[in-house]
């Protein structure tokens, strides 16, 4: 259906009041919501998503694309029913306690929102039991810590021992980012992944996801 | 004529410095430090603590700038002095809190440890091309908590050149405080003759952290010099435009300016930082783009516009070997720099977006600190007038080789490399063995450390500075430091 095309185009050249305009008129003419959403949403970013792969765009035409997906969204969402909302799942991400530093972390929470997932940002200087508590009141199955300090990193393996401690080891996985830390880092303190960038981190993400 | 590089005029200087201010003014500063707020707003800052923020108004940004020291001096550890930051005097520094180190041997970028650091210590105070060193990396065999602490003492019982350091953690303070007392004796021979500076980062945008903010406190009340650190990424965490970054760097220092000048009138300051462009491509903040060097230059007239000397961290690459990518980088910047008058230059050995050191490299960019600084002596008549007697003896003699003018000034004129630096011809070169630059830093690093002059630290400071630090590894959980060959011992 080329109306379904045209929003997928329009989110692929980021153009959010477009997409928004077409999936207003999409749903006007009895589309069914779960079409736009594939057909034209989803469709478009999965392309976004190989271009930015190929590094034939870049990490702002990823952010346009993310706004204009949220744009369709918006509307879409009252109509899709329960589990046709898409959700890849909830991540809880923060600086830990100690790091002012949300360079990164905000980043990463960017591109996890753009890529489907629902993000729950404690900021920076965040309590290790925070983080655990937070993802499981959220049901989250992923928290993403950010350090770019290296006086900060030990209070990474704080959440991973507390995670261990509360036998939440199989429910909930845990991510580290950040410039001084590193996947040997992240192996010593028992993280289950690491992602040296935003977008790799979106990547690993995914795949904790899929894994759990 | 020194030779010389400008970005801005002094409009677009002016202007820049009015925005810094509205936002200083307008918006505020965070600050995550109540001590630091009460301190602004008993000086009739606006402040709100519950959401940790100051607003800073003219007056105090003019009061802070008409305090602020045009100039000042460091040095080493024997009290002898070794910079004048004044002016458009030049000097260089390695690049300073390297996470990693670059295996000589193995071209690996590895952790570095206690034994590395003791090795770089020995070379950097044999590279005459830098005159102070800094804490360049974290040796990762010491706790985090006395990982500030530890580079210093080792670089003050190795080098006897002045440091270029900073605290991770406001404990750390006092006893990094401590041991340059073990050097200098008293708080006033410190204050009198300041040993090192700290680097004191404010968080793009426009933010202080608890630690940062009281580290630049703590040495300002102490007498201990400060360079500000501000580190603005052009279109991420800053304006695209790199004016609109200059005005972003303006109001991080000057706020940073305020807050010393209030702990301390008149303590020592470096107008400095570290900004970067954002490569949207790689999520990276390239050290080595031109556009950073030029932000770097740029808001370092600002600095001596308003009346300070200036800081940068700039002649090092974000290359991860020494390779053609290391040199041209570094180079470029160090060019730069030297042209533009940075009066503290930050980078040397420096690597990988600053997160990594190089004994090899280090030797190679002294070399490049050597050219600049024959760069920017300019080209200065030496009796060149009149020309006729001497080209009277070059018709003459058929050369000048060893002509009386020609003796006199062939080392003023004509800088020499070291070994590092191939200008063999090519048949020369390889009967020689025809070494690579990899290969001719490597022999380098080990000749200068072999040949290393112990540091002339009097033995009482050397054992106050054992004592203090391994009272501090105890605290901190240690039972001893790690072991410490001296390399130019033959260890």
């Amino acid at each position: 259906m080329d109306l379904l095309k045209d929003i997928a185009r329009s989110l692929e050249r980021g153009d959010d009041e477009q997409v928004a305009a077409l999936t207003r008129q999409a749903i006007e003419a009895s589309v069914a919501p779960q079409r736009i959403l594939n057909e034209g949403l989803i469709a478009g970013m999965n392309v976004v998503g190989e271009q930015f792969r190929l590094h034939e765009i870049f990490l702002p035409d990823v952010l346009l694309a993310a706004r204009a997906m949220n744009a369709g969204m918006a509307l879409l969402k009252p109509l899709l029913i329960g589990d046709a909302v898409p959700s890849l799942g909830t991540v809880v991400i923060g600086s830990v306690k100690g790091d002012m530093h949300d360079i990164g972390k905000n980043l990463v929470g960017t591109m996890l929102r753009g890529a489907g997932f629902e993000v729950i940002d404690l900021g920076n200087d965040v309590d290790p039991i925070e983080f655990v508590d937070v993802a499981v009141a959220k049901k989250a199955r992923v928290i993403g810590l950010s350090a770019l300090i290296t006086t900060t990193m030990p209070v990474m393996r704080d959440v991973v021992d507390i995670v261990n401690e509360r036998g939440l080891k199989e429910q909930i996985k845990v991510i580290v980012g950040g410039a001084p830390v590193s996947r040997n880092f992240a192996e010593q303190i028992g993280a289950d992944d690491y992602g040296y960038d935003a977008a790799n981190a979106v990547d690993r993400v995914k795949a904790l996801m899929a894994s759990a | 004529m020194r030779p010389s590089i400008r970005f801005l005029d002094d409009d677009l200087i002016q202007r820049i410095v009015r925005e810094a201010r509205d936002i200083l003014r307008e918006l505020g500063v965070e600050i995550h430090n109540r001590a630091v707020l009460d301190l602004l707003g008993d000086h009739g800052a606006r402040i709100d603590t519950t959401r940790m923020r100051a607003w800073i108004g003219d007056d105090l940004v003019d009061r802070a700038l008409e305090s602020a020291p045009r100039s000042f001096k460091l040095y080493d550890v024997l009290g002898n002095e070794t910079h004048d930051f004044s002016g458009d005097r030049v000097y260089f520094t390695p690049g300073s809190a390297a996470i990693n180190i670059l295996d000589g041997e193995t071209g690996v970028i590895r952790k570095p440890t206690t034994q590395d650091y003791v090795r770089y210590a020995r070379l950097v105070g044999e590279l005459e091309n830098l005159a102070s060193q800094a804490t360049a990396f974290i040796p990762a065999d010491v706790p985090e908590t006395i990982s500030d602490s530890y580079r210093l003492f080792l670089s003050l019982l190795y080098c006897e050149k002045p440091v270029v350091t900073g605290a991770f953690t406001i404990e750390a303070f006092e006893i990094m405080r401590d041991l340059q007392l073990a050097v200098r004796g008293t708080r006033e021979a410190l204050e009198a003759r300041p040993l090192t500076v700290f680097s004191c980062c404010p968080t793009s945008p426009i933010k202080w952290s608890d630690v940062t903010s009281q580290n630049l406190v703590d040495c300002a009340r102490h007498g201990i010099p400060v360079e500000f650190i501000s580190m603005p990424l052009s279109g991420f965490m800053a304006p695209v435009t790199l004016t609109g970054t200059l005005i972003q760097h303006t109001a991080e220092t000057l706020s940073g300016v305020v807050i010393c000048q209030l702990a301390r009138p008149g303590a020592p300051m470096l107008y400095g930082g570290s900004p970067a462009v954002f490569d949207v491509r790689y999520e990276t903040t390239p050290m080595g783009a031109v556009e950073t060097m030029m932000v770097d230059c740029a808001y370092n007239e600002i600095g001596k516009f308003l009346g300070m000397p200036t800081q940068a961290y700039i002649s090092l690459s974000d290359a991860k070997q020494l390779d053609a990518q290391a040199g041209l980088e570094s180079s470029m910047g160090a060019t730069l720099a030297a042209l533009a008058g940075i009066n503290n230059v930050s980078g040397p050995g420096m690597l990988d977006f600053e997160s990594c050191q190089s004994l090899e490299k280090l030797v190679v960019d002294n070399e490049i600190c050597g050219m600049t600084c024959r760069l920017i002596d300019g080209i200065v008549p030496r009796e060149d007038f009149p020309a006729l007697p001497l080209f009277q003896e070059l018709l003459r003699d058929k050369h000048l080789l060893i002509a009386d003018h020609t003796r006199k000034y062939w080392k003023q004129e004509i800088r020499y490399p070291g070994p590092v630096i191939d200008r063999a011809n090519q048949a020369r070169w390889l009967e020689e063995g025809g070494l690579t630059l990899q290969q001719r830093a490597s022999r380098e690093v080990q000749r200068r450390i072999r040949a290393a002059r112990p540091s002339r630290l009097p033995e009482e400071s050397r054992r106050d500075l054992i004592r203090l630090m391994e009272a501090e590894a105890v605290r901190r959980g240690m039972d001893r430091l790690p072991d410490r060959e001296d390399p130019a011992q033959g260890g």
